[in-house]
């Protein structure tokens, strides 16, 4: 094992109040959708080693989307789509008043 | 949670000591094997069968379903796996699962639990969600093929931690005049329609509702540019910043536009300066908000697809 490794987070080595503020959530009280923007979007994807074929992006990409437009909404939420910054131009709608 | 959810009640065998590692092929019927992350590491000793895994966790760290997450070492680097039923993770009933919410909210959570365990123990490298193997010498055979890769994303992410930023439109700045009910049947302020200037109430009506859009939008405008601001400035602070898309109002649970969602990763050193720049940033414009420390899953993003040569994105 490596030593040198994070050791755990705790609020009294929180560098600032802020930090300390928010502190490290317990797993279970973490949000759903900000854990999913990570999940989704983030970790290494190793798609070509996988014998089945159930760890296909794409394959939760769809799923997931039709899953929340359809039961959230008309409109499809794509929780793995472009980058915010690759599509904010004409993307004013998102922001809806 | 519903009643095919990842629970310990559909997962057949108990924990046993069919769940230390195995030195054969590790394929067994019915049973696929679930990797979380990767960390360095050297083999266990056979005597402590999980000695692999962060000090501290030992056998009673619990994944997917319930299932024992164990360790799978090889050549300085342990795969973190753990069984799961292939009658939930196979191709057919996982495109089934993968519909409902809450299925997918319990394996989540079941696998950001094990990373956080991970990750706030040592560096950690997490796999996309649901990434399973038929045995464990596909994943000997992982580890041995993308050795190189694993080390640079677990030097890179070393000693540092994953925050995210989220910032919103302040409400009370954003919605100075309008009604609920306006608010809902009203278009964007880009696409405020033209209107005609002259007299009668109805035209009164719309010129100050032309206003009262044209002084949000101008509010819109000034937060999202402090948001720009927020963004560049973490940058600068942190060794690498991401952007993830904004978050749906339905999912996020607030109604408020989010102008940025973002993820940094920062040395320890600098999470003082970080914390004090969004800080700095939560004004009459934005409510800026910190979320972590997380793994670094933001910044382990490496596609190994096998007909791509690989490579940090």
């Amino acid at each position: 094992m490596t030593p040198d490794g994070l050791p755990p987070f705790t609020p009294e080595r929180s560098p600032g109040r802020v930090l300390a503020a928010e502190g490290r959530l317990p797993p279970e009280r973490v949000a759903l959708v900000d854990i999913l923007d990570r999940l989704l979007a983030g970790g290494v994807v190793i798609a070509g080693d996988i014998v089945l074929s159930i760890a296909d992006i794409d394959l939760v990409r769809i799923s997931l989307r039709a899953l929340l437009g359809s039961v959230r909404g008309t409109e499809p939420f794509d929780p793995l789509g472009q980058p915010y910054a690759e599509r904010r131009e004409g993307e004013d709608d998102r922001y809806g008043w | 949670m519903t009643d095919h959810a990842p629970a310990g009640t559909t997962r057949p065998p108990p924990p046993s000591p069919a769940d230390a590692p195995r030195s054969g092929s590790g394929s067994r019927p019915g049973q696929g094997v679930y990797l979380y992350a990767v960390t360095p590491g050297e083999a266990p000793y056979a005597d402590e069968p999980h000695g692999g895994l962060p000090g501290g966790t030992r056998g009673d760290l619990r994944g997917v379903g319930g299932g024992a997450v164990r360790p799978i070492a090889r050549g300085g680097l342990v795969a973190c796996v753990s069984d799961v039923p292939l009658d939930q993770f196979g191709e057919e009933p996982l495109r089934r699962h993968l519909e409902d919410l809450d299925w997918v909210e319990g394996v989540a959570r079941a696998h950001h639990a094990v990373v956080e365990t991970l990750a706030a123990a040592e560096p950690t490298a997490p796999v996309r969600l649901v990434t399973v193997y038929t045995g464990d010498d596909q994943v000997r055979n992982l580890l041995d093929r993308r050795h190189d890769d694993f080390a640079e994303i677990l030097a890179r992410v070393a000693g540092r931690r994953e925050w995210g930023v989220k910032a919103y439109l302040r409400r009370e700045t954003a919605r100075p005049a309008a009604t609920p009910s306006e608010e809902r049947s009203a278009p964007s302020p880009a696409r405020a329609p033209a209107e005609p200037e002259g007299g009668g109430p109805g035209a009164a009506y719309l010129r100050r509702r032309k206003e009262s859009l044209r002084g949000r939008e101008d509010l819109w405008r000034a937060a999202a540019e402090r948001a720009e601001e927020l963004h560049a400035a973490l940058g600068r602070l942190a060794v690498a910043s991401r952007r993830h898309r904004p978050q749906d109002p339905r999912l996020s649970g607030r109604s408020e536009s989010m102008l940025l969602n973002g993820a940094y990763l920062v040395d320890p050193a600098r999470e003082e300066e970080f914390a004090a720049v969004v800080a700095a940033h939560s004004d009459r414009f934005l409510d800026a908000e910190i979320t972590g420390p997380w793994a670094p899953y933001s910044f382990t993003m490496i596609d190994l697809g096998s007909d791509r040569d690989g490579g940090v994105r």
